[in-house]
């Protein structure tokens, strides 16, 4: 899947690329079918008006007419415009074809091994013939035959089809990382997988559609947008058929292709054309980011967000927690410390175990020593001790939480309390160690650490600072989403106090401590009472609830299918970081949108100064004041307007196909940046640009 | 232009803007339904309307109902003066003896009333009774302003509430603003203008024998009570003939200035009312400053045609700048002034000949109407046709910041998007489509006073202002035709209503969305950039509809004119 992995990387000079090039020119012309122009008001109306004139044309042409061959080239100009607009919408969705080419390649005419029983006798079926609800082995070398989830097993599986990574992930049943997706492939072990999707409706046969743009409905904005644009069509078409009226009180006539190039100059054509193409635009951003979008909707949600939830571990901080610090009591040395729970940990293989044998390496210089040469027996961590260790002979080493350290020391001296539904031992231990030891506790935990105690042979030694490390260069981007006005909270399972810390470190604006599921839901709902668009990202089945009920939610591919299925968007990378790029990409795609749109307007100004004098020369000559770029003649003036409309749409497909890019320097500023690039830029630019076609029509004698 | 001129147009405005504050804090109180000063005295009266009325006053309604009683009490309207002038030879308080008027005329001045545009293809003087100017024009006067304000707060509700269904009661708001604001303010302002010298009386003509010894009739009649209601609702409609500039209309410099600010006075102050109820004073002012700029930009360019007259006077001598169709009283900066004020409000008095302007002179007041009365507007309606247009310029200009557009906390959908173009398309449909169907009727072209641009413009002036709903004439043009008669009340009411009804459902799906509070990400709406924004929009939007037909009349004409070619 290399050609996934190129594509990433591969921009806008994709519109050069001949591969996309040449059926886009092909498509052009097929669009030009009415059935599916009709969808596009403003170019179908121009379609309508360019086969009107070329109707007349025709009939001039037989009863021989007038300055023929302007109107030819005014015809050829008008068709041209209309294929410019198809041409655009076409290199757009040119690039979603090549992507979802390379993904049929990957659904292979699999046979499948469908479970009959309840052991592993299997019939060999099509993978096409399967149900929901079927069962199938899928053995190392296989590839899965459809979506499912994992109900047996653990196997490595290449997912590169999906994600273009090659590395494999681990699929296993029960947890976080059990859905599977049809096309991809087992490499090593086996799994018994539920299928949950049936053939046509499978991930990949989704993402093919998406990329292909074949699903692609108009999204809430672009649907008023294409209100607005229709009322200014009809605007202009009162502006413009009761002009003869008036030419005809002043003594004058003007002809239908005149006033059809006028018409067609000042309808919003450039957006009109560009439309569509910025909406499969926005899409293949996404796709190149590896996330892919259930809908157009929810990008443009992505705009709009408001608060951002984000999960504390592996979001904002590393995945887990490092020692950062030795804190001994009175009497003890660091040295000793950092030796006893180096004991501890060697033979700990959790992440927190091994940062400190590192940590006790790099401060100390103590080597990892070997369990066997100790004749030491490790004592795993479990549930109910809450502490893991070695016992070496008649020496014990143990280090975990510190209630139960210090019940550890104190023997019997702990009674057992019930609190809530759990129950746990709470040290009565009053000795000035335990208080010291409590103490240092407390101060590490208030500054967003966990406190791990050490004890030897039943004697306190210290505390650990165990630490959540917050990932470098997060709370510049924390920053930069508070000048986009985007609230962001974070969402831990640590208690109030930790989490604070962390919160303040991080630089959130807020967070929520101990949530459960439901904390989620609840704080969700509460943000879209208040009127604000929710995003958050999630991979577990008990996110599913959340992810619904967020107006972006992003799940992670490793997750769950029924977070997969929850969710508006999946990241392909399972990265939630990434969940702020799909913001900002939402926000490219409208103010591409209304760039373009404004653009597209303020060229009228221009046009009306080419136009409206060329047009009643002939009764008024007055109004040649009002020609004020010097137009060579009338004829040139109003082929030179149709021609730049014409032109105008292929020089900003580029632009509409990158789209405008955001920046977080508030929206005040934004607006008047793009203000003056797109609203006075497109006010001035005309007038040069018909100035120069102008220029060049005349020199080459066209009018 | 002189010194002396542009102070009195500062000052004008000066007066406006101080203004605002005091009345928009009484007027959001009114609407509000909390206590004024004015409640012990009027809380009972407006209690025992309602009993008459069988009005449940904390019954709210759905917009669609609103605007269905709006509608009701049009239609009453219409009857009420239709019947009226009909019957006009019947009824008492007719000293003058004036007789039925005819069919269409009746038809054309109801309309023209209910909608408050106060276009008159009749002599005030020559035609009507005393009766019928009372009971049926200066009483659709009150309402149809009442109504206009009615209609504005509703829309203001529509964005200041936040998930409701309702959008308030059309029958309190009609009456509380009718009681509170309008009467009160009315009385003060009529007793004023009688001490000005203004006429109220129920006696007859007076014949008066002129030095020449010939015979005079003048007329009189209940003059001040018509004519407060008539700047302060900006109805326009004037009791005489020559309206504003009537000596017993407006019979000094002072009533001239105060019946200018009185046609701004309520529809600025609707923008701070705006700004209170949104909960913002300064989204308020961004609205005024608005129209302000618009305004003064009006005020300058026709001042400055006007003082510079033409090159054919010019050429003549006469270098005072163009005194034809002023009044010697008030000269070419309350001339000018006034031109602006009243077609920026959809007021439609004049104090000058709007005809007899220079062509740029006389463009400013058709473009004013042209852009839909927005520049202040008539009381409401400028508010709400404003509001319109900035739901425009926030959609279009607001993707820019890459959020969905908003405005003061309400998100702008394909729904507010449709019923904003809705209401803005139908005015160019009126205007520009009966002017090019008149053009080219013989019969119709026939009641041009002039050939060429000017003709011309004269008609689309016609058109464009009963559209707008001013009622100013261009003068020259002979409006009581059957065929002007009925095309330009069909203007009038599609102009009013077709905008009204888009604007309140528009209000109702507003009311039903969440508040949305405002983040960094959000478009500012109360600075510099989006006031020029939205001037900008305005005028492309606006301007790029008739830009061809102000090229075919007063600009052709002015350039014409240059060349010292008259029409």
């Amino acid at each position: 899947m290399e050609t996934m992995k190129l594509q990433k990387q591969v921009t806008v000079s994709t519109m050069l690329d001949p591969k996309i090039l040449v059926p886009a020119i092909k498509s052009a012309v097929v669009k030009l079918d009415p059935r599916l122009m009709a969808k596009n008001p403003v170019m179908f109306v121009v379609e309508v008006v360019a086969a009107l004139t070329t109707v007349i044309f025709v009939r001039d042409l037989v009863t021989g007419g007038a300055s023929l061959g302007f109107t030819f080239q005014i015809i050829l100009w008008l068709w041209f415009t209309v294929l410019f607009a198809n041409f655009a919408e076409a290199v757009a969705e040119g690039r979603g074809k090549a992507q979802a080419e390379s993904l049929r390649k990957t659904r292979t005419e699999s046979q499948a091994k469908l479970l009959t029983g309840t052991d592993r006798t299997y019939r060999m079926v099509p993978g096409t013939s399967l149900k929901v609800g079927d069962i199938v082995l899928v053995e190392a070398g296989d590839n899965i035959p459809s979506d499912g989830e994992v109900i047996e097993g653990v196997a490595s599986v290449n997912e590169a089809a999906i994600t273009g990574e090659s590395a494999p992930v681990i699929r296993e049943s029960g947890g976080d990382r059990s859905a599977v997706t049809g096309g991809t492939q087992v490499l090593s072990d086996w799994i018994r997988v539920r299928i949950t999707a049936a053939q046509g409706s499978t991930f990949i046969d989704r993402m093919i559609k998406l990329v292909e743009g074949a699903e692609r409905q108009k999204t809430p904005n672009e649907i008023a947008l294409n209100i607005l644009l229709a009322g200014l069509t009809i605007i202009f078409v009162f502006a413009t058929v009761t002009i003869p009226s008036y030419a005809a009180y002043a003594g004058g006539s003007i002809s239908v292709v005149l006033l059809v190039a006028l018409f067609v100059t000042l309808i919003p054509t450039t957006i009109g054309a560009l439309l569509s193409a910025i909406g499969i635009a926005g899409m293949d951003r996404l796709v190149r980011f590896n996330v892919l979008a259930m809908s157009g909707r929810a990008v443009e949600a992505a705009g709009d967000v408001d608060t951002l939830l984000l999960d504390k571990t592996g979001t904002i901080t590393l995945g887990n927690r490092q020692a950062t610090a030795f804190r001994p009591i009175r009497g003890v040395t660091e040295q000793e410390l950092a030796d006893a729970a180096q004991l501890a940990s060697l033979a700990d293989e959790t992440p927190e175990g091994r940062s400190i044998v590192v940590l006790a390496k790099e401060k100390y210089g103590l080597r990892g020593r070997d369990m066997h040469e100790l004749a030491a027996t490790f004592v795993p961590f479990t549930a109910q001790t809450r502490m893991s260790g070695i016992d070496a002979g008649t020496s014990s080493v143990r280090k975990g939480a510190v209630d139960a350290i210090l019940s550890h020391v104190e023997g019997g001296g702990s009674r057992t309390v019930a609190s809530g539904n759990t129950v746990r031992s709470v040290a009565t231990n009053t000795s000035p160690e335990a208080r010291e030891i409590q103490a240092i506790a407390d101060e590490i935990a208030k500054a967003g650490g966990t406190p791990l105690a050490v004890a030897k042979d039943g004697k306190l030694l210290g505390v650990v600072h165990l630490k959540d490390v917050v990932k470098g260069g997060i709370r510049e981007r924390f920053a930069e989403l508070r000048r986009m006005g985007i609230r962001t909270v974070m969402i831990t399972g640590d208690n109030p106090m930790t989490a604070a810390a962390i919160a303040a470190e991080a630089g959130v604006d807020d967070f929520l401590a101990q949530a459960t599921p439901e904390d989620k839901l609840k704080l969700i709902r509460d943000e879209q009472a208040k009127g604000k668009l929710v995003a958050m990202c999630g991979d577990g089945t008990n996110d599913a609830p959340a992810l619904a009920q967020a107006d972006v939610g992003v799940a992670m591919n490793t997750g769950t299918q029924a977070a997969r299925e929850a969710g508006n968007m999946v990241d392909l990378d399972s990265n939630p970081t990434k969940l702020i790029e799909v913001v900002e990409i939402g926000k490219q795609l409208l103010m591409t949108r209304g760039a373009l749109t404004t653009f597209s307007i303020a060229n009228d100004v221009a046009k009306y100064f080419a136009i409206i004098p060329a047009m009643f020369l002939a009764f008024y000559p007055q109004l040649g004041v009002l020609n004020v770029m010097h137009l060579a003649s009338p004829q040139s003036a109003i082929l030179s307007a149709i021609i730049f409309n014409a032109l105008i749409i292929i020089a900003l497909i580029p632009l509409a196909l990158k789209g405008v890019r955001y920046r977080a320097i508030g929206a005040g500023a934004l607006l008047g940046r793009n203000l003056m690039i797109y609203g006075l830029g497109g006010i001035i630019i005309p007038f040069i640009g018909i100035k120069a076609i102008d220029l060049a029509v005349a020199a080459l004698g066209l009018a | 232009m002189t010194v002396i001129g542009w102070i009195q147009i500062i000052l004008y405005c000066a007066i406006v803007v101080a203004l605002v504050k005091p009345l928009g804090w009484y007027m959001t109180r009114v609407f509000n339904g909390e206590r004024t000063f004015l409640s012990p005295v009027l809380r009972p009266v407006e209690r025992g309307i309602y009993w008459v009325g069988g009005v449940d006053e904390r019954r709210e309604q759905h917009w669609l109902t609103y605007a269905v009683a709006m509608l009701l009490f049009h239609v009453g309207g219409f009857f009420i003066i239709y019947g009226l002038m009909r019957l006009q030879a019947l009824l008492p308080f007719n000293p003058a003896g004036q007789g039925a008027v005819a069919e269409d005329l009746s038809f054309n001045t109801a309309i023209s009333f209910i909608t408050n545009t106060n276009w008159q293809n009749y002599g005030g003087e020559s035609t009507l009774s005393y009766l019928v100017q009372m009971l049926g024009l200066t009483h659709q006067n009150f309402l149809s302003a009442a109504t206009g304000i009615a209609l504005a707060v509703a829309l203001i509700r529509g964005f200041s509430r936040s998930s409701v269904r309702t959008i308030g009661n059309f029958w309190v708001d009609v009456t509380r603003c009718t009681l509170y604001v309008l009467l009160p303010i009315c009385i003060v302002y009529a007793l004023f203008l009688v001490s000005q010298g203004m006429p109220q009386t129920l006696g007859a003509y007076v014949d008066a024998t002129t030095l020449e010894g010939g015979k005079q009739t003048i007329a009189l009649g209940p003059v001040a009570s018509q004519v407060a209601i008539k700047m302060l609702g900006t109805n326009g409609g004037g009791y005489f003939n020559a309206n504003a500039a009537h000596p017993f209309e407006n019979p000094t410099a002072l009533s001239n200035f105060v019946q200018m600010i009185s046609i701004f006075v309520l529809g600025a102050a609707l923008t701070n009312v705006f700004g209170r109820m949104v909960g913002n004073e300064r989204q308020g002012w961004a609205i005024l400053a608005v129209m302000g700029v618009l305004f003064i930009a009006g005020v300058a360019i026709t001042y400055w045609a006007e003082a510079g007259g033409t090159s054919t006077l010019q050429a003549l001598g006469l270098t005072a700048g163009n005194m034809e169709g002023k009044e010697v009283r008030f000269g070419i900066v309350a001339s000018s002034l006034f031109a602006v004020i009243t077609t920026a409000a959809s007021c439609g008095a004049v104090n000058a000949m709007h005809d007899s302007f220079t062509a740029f002179g006389g463009m400013i007041p058709l473009i004013n109407m042209q852009l839909g009365e927005i520049i202040v507007g008539g009381v409401g309606a400028g508010l709400y046709g404003m509001l319109l247009f900035v739901v425009l310029a926030i959609f279009v200009a607001g993707l820019m910041v890459g959020r969905t557009p908003e405005y003061v906390g309400k998100k702008i959908e394909a729904r507010e998007v449709k019923m904003a173009m809705l209401a803005i398309l139908v005015l160019p449909l009126m205007y520009l489509g009966w002017t090019a169907v008149a053009v080219v009727l013989p019969s119709a072209v026939a009641s041009m006073a002039n050939a060429g641009p000017h003709g011309f413009t004269e008609v689309l002036y016609a058109f464009t202002s009963a559209t707008g709903n001013n009622g100013s004439a261009f003068a020259g043009l002979t409006g009581n035709t059957f065929f002007y008669n009925l095309t330009l009340a069909s203007s009038m009411f599609v102009g009013r209503f077709f905008m009204i009804v888009p604007a309140m459902a528009m209000a109702g799906s507003l009311a039903g969305k969440k508040s949305i509070p405002p983040s960094a990400g959000t478009l500012p709406t109360t600075g510099g950039l989006f006031v020029g924004l939205v001037v900008g929009v305005i005028l492309i939007i606006g301007g790029l509809t008739f830009f061809p037909a102000l090229a075919l009349g007063p600009i052709v004409e002015q350039l014409a004119s240059n060349a010292n070619t008259l029409f």
